[in-house]
């Protein structure tokens, strides 16, 4: 390990790092503010977070998004854990074209995929709303799930399963008792990811959402685009607080299990 | 055979999910370009090449042109800062390295739109920024930057920067740093040794950054949206305005094809170039 002795470098590390973290710390800042106009500072208040948790509406909101993450993560995890597991024992010719088409929402415009969900939705004739928005947000959070395990079971001594296998143990049972242990924390920093991309999202969701379904990100852009109170700033920084949780919580589940996201 | 029969069911959810639910939509989109659309509403199956015929009109062109500067000038500033950052965060020390990353993972997973309310906070008249050059005596007016196109870039950068820092750090990772020394020893300066050898060793995590902010940055049209006001006008926004509002399907159909095939070529270009099948830095 090399000294950390102080370079010129470190300043623009701290530079730029100061940088990102500046609107962040504005947005909490100006949500203790007295005032309803943010350019203004008129003393300190926690008005506007008695307010928001006065607002029905938000709450629902809210609701829809932990809902919409929380099945949307699920989902993805039993498809693209089991496709990562059939993928490493079953040789097929589709296989690569497999790999590709379900990767392909990763690589492709957010707006693309809004746009061709919300056209394909409607040509099926789907109800748009929370089923809509659940199937279009498993599809984007598959392909990580399924990186993360494949990359995991990369790394996995293939020895172990065999063993049990020569032992007498079914495939099932092998599943269960060497495979899925051994790849939880590849499943689980998967689906955290998943549930902060899906928890993010505004443009596929703006797309496929119903009426009178709203998340919270829809939430937000539209009080964004028409006009901002304070509220919102107390809303985000609560929002804040809960990512930073969430980061602090996989860090802890990566090391401690030495694996998962890098 | 009893066996691989169960191991093919492992598959079957993967198999029918993206079948129905990723190659579906896609293959419908490409289709839905070539059809006509009806009067009001909806889509005629009646084959024509008129929505790409429609795409040079100058007006839509004026758009792409637009979009592909606004993409080329945040991409540009995105590597001007990231690779930089990438670069000496790399050198740091591991506990340091570990710190860092916290730090970049926090705004990485709060919402872009918290932190693009962050920006308007900062550019909105007599916001922090006039008042902080009106302090210092450097403005006498307020600036007025919000709703502007340098406001746009600057959302676009911010959005977009930690995607660049995440590639060139896992890049500069996995590179062999004796070599650089080996450069050095053989008498090369330090410019030439980060140009010939670090420079080219860290080329896939730069590339896989370029690649990851300049595609969405064609497409993320709420940063346009709230930063731009209608100033700005991306394919995004485009595709957006036609599927929302002038609900013309094939339309917007086949501008996303263009632009779906614009990606895949910057995607194949890497895989050519880099020889390597993915990108750097992607999780």
């Amino acid at each position: 390990m090399k000294k950390s002795r102080f370079r010129p470098s470190h300043i623009y590390l701290a530079v730029v790092m100061l940088l990102i973290y500046l609107p962040l710390v504005l947005v909490i800042v100006y949500s203790f503010n007295e005032s309803k106009i943010s350019s203004v500072w008129a003393g300190f208040s926690l008005k506007w977070y008695k307010e928001l948790f006065s607002d029905k509406d938000l709450f629902k909101a809210l609701w829809n998004s932990i809902v919409l993450g929380a099945a949307s993560s699920c989902a993805a995890a039993v498809i693209g854990t089991l496709g990562a597991v059939g993928f490493t024992r079953v040789k097929t010719r589709t296989k690569g074209v497999m790999e590709y088409l379900s990767m392909l929402p990763m690589m492709t415009p957010e707006i693309i995929l809004a746009m061709v969900f919300m056209a394909f939705f409607s040509l099926l004739g789907l109800p748009f709303g929370m089923t809509t928005l659940i199937l279009a947000h498993t599809a984007f959070c598959v392909p990580y799930l399924y990186m993360l395990v494949r990359a995991r079971l990369i790394g996995m001594d293939p020895s172990l399963a065999e063993a049990a296998r020569d032992l007498g143990a079914g495939e099932a049972r092998v599943f269960f008792d060497i495979t899925l242990p051994l790849i939880a924390p590849a499943i689980a920093s998967g689906m955290l990811l998943s549930f902060a991309m899906s928890f993010d999202d505004v443009i596929i969701s703006l797309f496929v959402t119903g009426v009178g379904v709203n998340t919270l990100p829809i939430k937000v852009y539209t009080a964004l685009k028409t006009g901002v109170t304070p509220e919102i700033n107390a809303l985000c920084t609560l929002m804040l607080a809960a990512a930073a949780l969430l980061v602090v919580i996989s860090s802890v589940l990566g090391r401690r299990k030495g694996g998962g996201t890098r | 055979m009893k066996q691989r029969k169960s191991l093919w069911l492992l598959l079957a959810p993967m198999y029918v999910f993206t079948l129905l639910f990723v190659a579906g939509p896609l293959i419908y989109m490409f289709v839905l370009s070539f059809e006509t659309r009806a009067e009001t509403w909806g889509v005629i199956h009646e084959f024509t090449l008129d929505n790409y015929k429609n795409i040079f009109q100058p007006v839509y062109l004026q758009t792409f042109a637009e979009s592909f500067r606004l993409a080329l000038t945040s991409t540009a500033l995105i590597v001007l800062i990231g690779y930089p950052f990438g670069y000496f965060m790399a050198k740091l020390s591991e506990a340091w390295k570990k710190r860092l990353m916290l730090l970049l993972m926090i705004p990485f997973w709060t919402n872009s739109l918290i932190r693009l309310y962050g920006w308007i906070i900062i550019f909105r008249a007599n916001g922090t920024l006039d008042k902080i050059l009106m302090g210092l005596g450097l403005t006498d007016a307020p600036l007025k930057l919000l709703y502007t196109y340098p406001a746009v870039v600057v959302g676009m950068v911010y959005a977009l920067l930690q995607f660049m820092i995440l590639a060139v750090f896992s890049s500069c990772e996995k590179m062999d740093w004796s070599l650089v020394d080996a450069a050095r020893d053989l008498g090369a300066s330090p410019a030439k040794a980060f140009l010939t050898v670090t420079l080219k060793l860290t080329m896939p995590g730069l590339l896989s950054g370029v690649i990851l902010t300049f595609i969405p940055s064609m497409g993320l049209f709420f940063i346009a949206d709230i930063l731009g006001g209608n100033k700005v006008v991306l394919v995004g926004s485009l595709i957006q305005d036609q599927l929302m509002k002038a609900h013309n399907q094939p339309f917007a159909a086949a501008l996303a094809v263009v632009l779906m095939l614009l990606t895949t070529a910057m995607i194949a270009l890497y895989k050519r170039v880099t020889h390597s099948d993915e990108l750097e830095g992607v999780l």
